[in-house]
This record gives C-alpha cells, structure tokens and sequence, in this order.
C-alpha cells in the first residue's frame, strides 16, 4: 500500500497550481503576432440577412479582416453537424437544417453568428464589429416549446412544421393495456425548465496555422478535444486530421457544455489561414449566455399506472423537447436516447411507453448539460411516484420500496439491463441520516413559528460511462464511446499517463494518478497524467456523461496490466527466473518462494538498459496502450432526502436538510467524489428553485446576465449530509460506476417533492422562485393571503 | 467599455469647474452602477471625474440632533460608524445590507443618492429619515429631491456633498431582495421622529422610491405592526417584471413594512 491507492481520500494535486492562479487557461495564452477576433451576432430571434455592408467597419483602426458566412462557402467550410441521426416513428431520418458556422442568408436566435471582425487589438475588433451594418428583414419568431409545432414561424425549410422528429421507445400496446386495467393513474403536466451551463471559464479559443508546414493548432476550452479534431476535419474540412492539432488546455468546467463543436473555434482556426496569423477570441459572460448550448427545456405529460396493490404496472410519457435553433452536436441524443432509457427509475415496470417530439424553435440551440437526459427523466419519474404515494395515502418512502427492482440483473422496457443494485439500502440510510423519524415534530415547531415544512424524496438512476460502442453506434450514434490510454514509463521509474479523457474540474490528475499508485506501489507524485492534446494523446472521446472513471480508468487499467505484463518479462531476465515464478506485489517484481527482487524502478531502468536481455528476444522500453470499450452502462442510483422550510408570507423556500446517499461502486477518492456530489447538488437546487432561462415572445433573452438569472450561492444550500453505499460494477475491472452528475439529477425532484409537500398541493413548477411559491401558498390557502 | 478621459480633482471647486467644462462627463463616486454600464457599452461619458481625492466629502459626524454624512462616504464606513450605529441604528443595518462587501467597500451614499436607481436602498433611507441633502449650491429635502427612477433635483453641474439624518426615535429597514440580482425588490424604511412617521419603498414602485402614506397613517394610530396587519401597498403602483409581478411586490411591500416596523419596535 502507498497511501495514496484508491479509496484514500487525496487532496487535489492540481489544487496548488488552480488556487494560487497558476493554471494556463486558454484566454492566458498569448501566440506570437495574434490578432483577435469580435463576432457580430444577431439582434433579431428570425431575421433574413438582406445585405452585410463591412466598408465602414473596415475603415476603423486596427481592422485586419473582416468574414462572413459567403466567405466560408467560397473555402467550401463545412456546416457544424449533430453527430447522432435520430430516426422519427415511421422510419424517417431526423430532419436537420443546416448549421453554418457564420450565417448565410437567415439568422435564427439572437446571438446567431453574422460576421467576424479580426483585429489587432480586441477593443479594435469590438468597435469595428459595431459599425458592421447588417440590413435585416425580421421574421416571426416561434420561441414557445410547447406552441412550436406547426408554427406560423418556420425555423429551417427542412422541418416545415419545426418537427426534427417525433421519437418513441417502448411497447405502446402493452401500456396501454396496463393503463386500460389500473386501478389508479396518476397525471402530472411537467415543464423542465431551460438552464444555461455557466462554468466559470467562458469558451474561448485560439486558432493558429503554420504555412510552412501547413499545419493548423487550435487552443480550445473543450471537453474533447479528438472528437473537436475528429468534426473540423472529417465534417467541416478545416485540414486532414494530421495537419490540425486540438489542444484543450486547464480548462474551467464545462458540465457539457464544452462537449460540442461550436461556431466561434471553427471560424479561428479557419481565419489564422486567411489572415495569417493567429486569431483568438474569448467568450463574454454575455456572449455565454446567448450562445453557449442550453440544456434540459422539456414539456411533459406523463402518466402512471398503478394496480389495487400500489405496485407500478405501466408509465406512459409524451415529451415535446425544444432542440433550439440548430441542432448541436450532441443535441438530437439527450432528450431520446439519454432520456426514455431511464423511464423506468429504480423501479420494477412492466410497461413502459415515451414519445418525444423534438422541435426547432428560435432561441439558442440546447444539448448536453450536466446529466443531459436524466435529469429530465428523474424528475419525470420521482414526481410522478411521489404524487402516486400521495394520491393513494400511501407513505411516499413505503411506495418506493414496494415497487424497487430487487433482483439483478433487470431488464427494463426501455433498453437497459440493470446489472447490480440495492436500492433499499440507500432509502435506508438515506431516511436515517436525514432523521425522517423527528421530521414530525421538526414539522410542527416550524407551524408554530408560522412556516411550512416539507420533506421530499428522489430515488434516482442514471446510466453512466456511455457506452458500449456497439450499442450506441445501434441507436445512431456517430461515434464509439470507448476510451484509450497509455502508460508511459520512464527509465527512472516515473510514469507518464496519457488519456483520452479529459478533465475540467474533476481532479483526474490525482484520482488517475491513485490507480497507477495503487496498481504498480509507487507514489502518485512520480506520476503525471497527460491529457488534452491530439498530438500527445493518440486518440480519445473525452469526458462528459460522468465516464473517466468508469470507462478512461479501466482503459488506464488495462494498460498498466500490460505494463506489470511485461515488467515481468524483463525481471525475469533481470532476475535470471523464468518468466512464470516472477510475481508482481507492492511495487515489487519478485521471484516466487525466494527473497530476490526487483522494485518497479528498477525494472523499469532494466527495460531500458536492456543489458540483461537481447533487443531479439524481448523489446526494450516500457510503455504500453490500451483501448478499452465498456461490455454496459454502469447504473449509478442513491436516495437524496430534502427538508424544505418555506415563509409563507414572502414565498422564500429555505433548505434546511439535504441528505445525499449514493451507490457509486468502487470509489476512487472518496473526498473528490463528495465534491463532485456536492457541486451536482448545487446546480440541481438552482434548476429546482432558482435557474431558469427566459426568452420573451419575440425571442430576446430576458435572463442574459447575473442580474436576472440567478445561480445557486453557498449561502442558498445548507450543510449536505452525503453517506453511500456501495454494489461494485461488474461491467468494468474497477467496479466504478460515476458520480460526476448524480447531484444534478437526483435533487431537482427531491427538493420540489419537499416544496409539493410544504404547500399541500403539486402545482408548481421549476424553479420553484418566492413568486412562484407565494402564489402556489395563496392557491393553497385563500384565507392565508394576508399574513 | 469605450475609451473616455479621466480626471482626479483635489478640491470640491475644482470638480465643479471640471463639471462644468468637459462635454458629457460623469462624476465617478464609487462607480458600482456606472462601471459596469459603460464596460458593457450602455454609457460612453467622455470623461470621468473622480470625486475619491476630495477629503471634504469624507466623514461622518453628529450635529446636534443629526447625522451628517458625506458623500464620499462608503457604504461600509457607514454600517460601521459607532456614531450613526448609536444614533440611528436603523440606517447603519441598511448600509450593511447594501450590495456584497465589494460593494460597500466602493460604494458611497452620494453615488446612490444622486444615481436614484428605483431598487437602490439609500433613496428609501432618505426618504424616510427626512434627509437633507446638500450640494455644492443649496440644500435639497429628500421629499424634493428624488423624481421618479433615476431622476433627482439635481441640476446640471451640482455635486452633492453630504447627506444631513434628522436622528428619529425609531427607525429600521426591511428588504427582500431579488433573488437574482440582490437588490431591493421591496425595501421599506419605516421612520418615527416625535408625533411624524415616514414609511418609505424601494425597489417595488413604478417610478422608483415613494411614501407609502397609507401606511403612515396607519402607524400613527399605534406604532405598531399590528397596525399593518393585512396591508398591501397599491399594485397598480407598483413594478412588474420576471421575479415579482405588481401584485406579488404590492404584497411584499406590506410584508417589509410590519417587519421593519417589528425591527424599530423591538430594538
């Protein structure tokens, strides 16, 4: 043991370099001659772009270039693509309009990309962008998800009637017949709302071209950089992937955000060729909220079936999932392929039917953030069970219980094979942790003071380590989701890792770092994880859909398998055994049964040296690879309990408990993980109670700034009670199942079943703001409307 | 934010005079609502005209049966003056409920003062203290002084400089705060000196800080919540938006009073 194997709980070795401002974002890097780049965007939700006049705007200081969308089809620059074709019910391909990077011809939410102003300063191209006069003819925009089929306002040609597709999963006939023999249905109408992601580190970009060697390098905040490489190569023709290097230096959070592909890179690293020189831009927090993805923005009716034993028999959904303006790269998947696979919650239902429409409104374009899919699908099934609870009298904990899947594997309607899981015991421990006995009584001391308690339950599942590729590449994904590493040892003995993931917050450097300590007994600190350059990393998918654990660390594993492999090929040399009695134990190669061994270092100089073996009979060097695609999902689920108190008189909602308890499997560090589920929980109490993105009828953004779009504060969450439990993964060497957005898509519910349950009635929806809550207290209780 | 001219005078006549010279200049006192307008290109004053070198302006002092303040005083200096938090507690607790600590460490009360912003916490303050508030030409009430959001008495070229508090009997501030933003999205300042009392709102008017005199009247029966009990300010009144609609804040407003009152009561 080292110490610092897994299970310990490391502090972050990252954290120095982070907290004392010595982490290279991408806006602190600085290229030789760069210029920068101002994007002029769209004021006008749907517009038609008469004419783009640059004269003026060319004549100011500093101006180096101006481009627009006729320049980009003149170099045959591909459009931004949705790497995963959803297929509608009748067999038809998704109907997807294109994406230019700039636009051609029609504008389509504001804050839509119309020309980029190139400078010798910023503050040069900022002027210059302003006096680029762009003549647009406005059109009617439809803005509303619910209201956005066969609307007058037609966003793209493609999709007359706004409809991308109209989606299902599931057996409509059995449903049917479940729901035809209930003896209970419960029907809740359920808005998910719209979030924007806000990571700290706006996107930014740096896009370089060297004409002697006619290559392309690219700085970039991404969460994956080969899959950046991969689309701006193979999809929108920047360069051949060998004559274009993506480099995502630290970066500062992303929450999915940073998955996708977007306008603003693209045209920097296209426009370092024309102007010949590099060109960087940095995101506005302005900018960010116009223009990065958003996510969640469902409308819902979702009904559930329940028979004359209060055991689930059928769960039917009909979700309208607003896709924005283009679809995003990832978009089309999230609220399909990420989301009606988990209809089924932790719970054993026989019959299970979804159907979503996706639609194309005119407002930013929504993808991944931060659970992507399963978040909404939580909230539809733990709103639904606890409202079911409710109606039937049933207590909501005793309901749940009753319906958990209890034997392993399970087979759901909906595609997943649950593979291990004890639901039971985190409710268990859930309920004691968050004293659910003294609720009672904690209840009636706050109606004594005038205020509401509540207290509300989410048994939550997601489906993590996406995926296996020849699953996914079967529900039309563009690509496989396995990862790849290397392991890179030195003659010294210290070890470089090299991962196709990526980290943006999670601490990779020191959880990777743990498994190689814990692996091959030596101390993390010889030990340096390598990630984020297509021209150090072979290739990789990245980090998002909480898979570096479960899926980049067995692929680490595997390679350092291979590593003990062939270290003891080279001790047995060293050591003149044969190769079958070198046993390999606490960083030491040892011949079996005798006192003769060597540490790992010193193999590794041996493997080096090569003095002990010739280069014919064993190759010198230690350094090996690894691929590894998962054989399933992993199938993290937990209980979170919220205790809400809420002042009627003003409509402020107070979280006065917050109990998380979580199966993560095996746990790597368990202080990073804490973390992680804490940060998740953070951002599910600002979908539930704060977040929410508003456009108004003609499609502006009401909520584009801090002023009026309100982020979760420290001082809005209490102290979170985090226990776990653990039922190891059988579908990877590690027994990792993901932890990264279990916060985000267990508390949304969980707090809302608490406010439900405070105010006695369930109509109210996300976020749950003092507005929103006053009035549903008023609806409540009439008599009460004066204080 | 576009590039303008920066000026530092060393004396209130001097400022004057750099007022009354640069075309479209604005006066920067603390710079917490100006700043971030111009970064984001909403204002483009050609010049700036920082009032922070002006010792004259600093300070807080008893006179007689006031406060006097002055108008480069930071919001922080006044929630931690022993002077006003001995005279008038009340305004000190609002100093300290103002912005974040950045916010109060820059902040004065002449910037809010003269700026008025309808969700400002300083213009209720005044209001209902029955402030004075003194130029570098005359001396204004506060009952004169605030016009409708973002408009004052202030003549072109006038610079407040000190903010006089009648030292009430009782007083105190209750605000909610926009959930998003932090400002007042229902502030009231509740005043009693002798036989007057003052009930003044922030944040939730149409046309920014206003008397909400019914509540006055109330109060003078009894100073008490009581006296409140199931008051509701005029929604037509009143500013509708994301967070609060007119009716919601009209609300809000009667909640704040009875708790600042409450709060003046209780000390």
């Amino acid at each position: 043991m080292t110490g610092t194997g897994i299970g310990a709980p490391v502090r972050r070795k990252e954290d120095q370099r982070f907290i004392t401002g010595q982490g290279r974002y991408t806006d602190d890097l600085a290229r030789p001659g760069q210029t920068h780049a101002a994007f002029v965007r769209s004021p006008h939700a749907h517009a038609r772009i008469r004419s783009i006049d640059t004269s003026a705007a060319s004549a100011m200081p500093g101006v180096v270039a101006i481009l627009t969308g006729d320049d980009l089809a003149a170099d045959k620059i591909g459009g931004l693509i949705c790497g995963w074709m959803i297929h509608s019910k009748d067999g038809t391909p998704m109907k997807a309009g294109p994406h230019p990077a700039l636009a051609q011809g029609k504008v389509r939410y504001v804050g839509d990309h119309v020309a980029v102003v190139i400078a010798e300063t910023f503050a040069q191209a900022r002027d210059a962008a302003e006096r680029v006069e762009v003549d647009y003819e406005p059109l009617a925009a439809v803005v509303d998800t619910a209201k956005a089929k066969g609307a007058g306002a037609v966003v793209h040609d493609e999709a007359p009637d706004n409809l991308v597709y109209e989606w299902h999963l599931g057996e409509k006939d059995a449903t049917e017949a479940a729901f035809a023999r209930a003896a209970h249905v419960t029907r809740l109408d359920i808005t998910n709302n719209r979030l924007i992601p806000n990571p700290i580190e706006t996107r930014a970009a740096i896009g370089e071209y060297d004409a002697g060697t006619g290559g392309y390098t690219l700085w970039t905040t991404s969460q994956n950089p080969h899959v950046a490489r991969l689309v701006l190569s193979a999809f929108i023709g920047i360069a051949p992937e060998h004559q274009l290097r993506v480099i995502a230096p630290d970066v500062g959070g992303g929450f999915g955000s940073k998955i996708f592909i977007y306008a603003e890179e693209t045209v920097c690293v296209w426009a370092a060729k024309k102007v010949g020189r590099p060109v960087k831009w940095t995101s506005d927090r302005t900018e960010a909220f116009l223009a990065d993805a958003h996510g969640r923005d469902h409308v819902t009716h979702a009904e559930l079936a329940v028979d004359e034993n209060a055991k689930i028999i059928g769960l039917r959904v009909h979700t309208t999932a607003n896709l924005g303006a283009y679809l995003s790269t990832f978009s089309s998947s999230v609220p399909t392929y990420l989301y009606a696979p988990l209809l089924s919650g932790q719970y054993d239902i026989p019959a299970i039917y979804a159907e979503v429409d996706g639609v194309y409104t005119n407002t930013a374009p929504v993808d991944a953030y931060r659970g992507a899919g399963r978040p909404e699908a939580t909230y539809v099934v733990e709103r639904l069970v606890e409202v079911t609870a409710r109606q039937l009298g049933m207590d909501p904990a005793k309901f749940r219980k009753k319906n958990y899947i209890k034997r392993f594997p399970h087979q759901t309607p909906v595609i997943m094979n649950y593979d291990v899981g004890d639901y039971a015991a985190s409710l268990e421990k859930a309920m004691e942790i968050a004293d659910v006995k003294g609720f009672g009584k904690r209840k009636r001391e706050s109606a004594k003071r005038g205020k509401l308690r509540g207290l509300g339950y989410s048994s939550y599942i997601e489906a993590c380590g996406i995926a296996p590729s020849q699953a996914v590449g079967s529900l039309g994904a563009g690509v496989g989701l396995w990862e790849s590493a290397e392991v890179r040892v030195n003659p010294t003995g210290s070890i470089e890792v090299l991962t196709g993931s990526h980290s943006h917050g999670q601490g990779h450097e020191t959880t990777f770092a743990q498994l190689v300590s814990d692996r091959l007994g030596v101390s993390i600190d010889t030990v340096n994880i390598v990630h984020g350059d297509t021209d150090k990393v072979q290739f990789g998918m990245g980090t998002y859909g909480s898979r570096s654990g479960a899926v980049g660390m067995s692929a680490i594993t595997k390679a350092i398998d291979k590593v003990i492999a062939k270290g003891k090929k080279v001790a047995a040399y060293a050591l003149e055994a044969s190769e079958g009695d070198i046993e390999f134990a606490d960083g030491r190669f040892k011949v079996a049964g005798t006192d003769r061994s060597l540490a790992f270092g010193e193999v590794a100089l041996q493997a080096y040296v090569a003095h002990k073996f010739s280069g014919q009979d064993l190759e010198p060097g230690l350094k090996e690879g690894a691929f590894y695609d998962p054989t399933n999902f992993t199938f993290p689920a937990g209980v979170h309990i919220c205790e809400v108190e809420i002042d009627p008189d003003t409509g402020i909602t107070k979280i006065e408990r917050f109990t998380a308890v979580d199966d993560f499997g095996v746990v790597i560090n368990p202080m990073i993980v804490e973390g992680q589920v804490h940060g998740g929980i953070a951002q599910g109490v600002g979908q539930a109670l704060m977040e929410g993105a508003i456009y108004d009828e003609s499609g502006q953004l009401v909520t584009a700034s801090y002023q009026d779009y309100q982020m979760p504060r420290a001082g809005d969450l209490p102290s979170f009670q985090v226990g776990m439990t653990s039922t190891p993964c059988p579908s990877n060497p590690l027994g990792i199942k993901g932890c990264g957005e279990a916060g985000a898509i267990a508390a949304p519910p969980a707090v809302i079943n608490a406010v439900t349950d405070a105010i006695g009635h369930e109509e109210i929806a996300m976020p749950a703001t003092p507005q929103a809550v006053w009035r549903a207290v008023q609806r409540a209780r009439p008599a009460m409307a004066a204080e | 934010m576009y590039a303008f001219d920066y000026h530092k005078p060393t004396s209130l006549r001097q400022a004057a005079s750099m007022l009354a010279k640069a075309e479209d200049a604005k006066i920067l006192a603390g710079g917490h609502t100006l700043l971030p307008t111009m970064k984001q290109r909403l204002a483009a004053p050609s010049s700036l005209i920082d009032l922070g070198a002006l010792a004259e302006l600093q300070g807080i002092e008893r006179k007689g049966r006031s406060v006097v303040v002055g108008a480069m005083t930071t919001h922080a200096a006044v929630a931690s003056s022993d002077v006003v938090r001995e005279a008038i507690p009340g305004l000190a607790e609002m100093a300290e409920m103002i912005g974040d600590p950045a916010v109060r460490t820059r902040g004065t009360i002449g910037g809010s003062v003269a700026n008025n912003d309808p969700a400002a916490d300083y213009p209720a303050a005044c209001l209902a203290l029955a402030a004075t508030i003194t130029t570098n030409k005359r001396k204004i009430e506060a009952d004169d002084f605030f016009r409708g959001m973002f408009d004052t008495a202030l003549e072109e070229g006038e610079i407040i400089t000190k903010v006089s508090f009648p030292v009430p009997a009782k007083a105190a501030y209750a605000k909610f705060r926009n959930p998003a933003s932090r400002y007042a999205l229902a502030g009231v300042f509740v005043a009693k000196r002798g036989s007057e009392i003052r009930v003044a709102v922030t944040g939730a008017g149409a046309d920014g800080v206003f008397r909400w005199t019914a509540a006055e009247e109330a109060l003078k029966t009894r100073f008490s919540a009581k006296s409140l009990a199931g008051m509701a300010a005029d929604a037509s009144m009143m500013n509708s938006d994301i967070h609060a609609d007119a009716e919601y804040r009209a609300h809000l407003v009667g909640v704040m009073a009875r708790r600042a009152v409450e709060a003046a009561t209780t000390r």
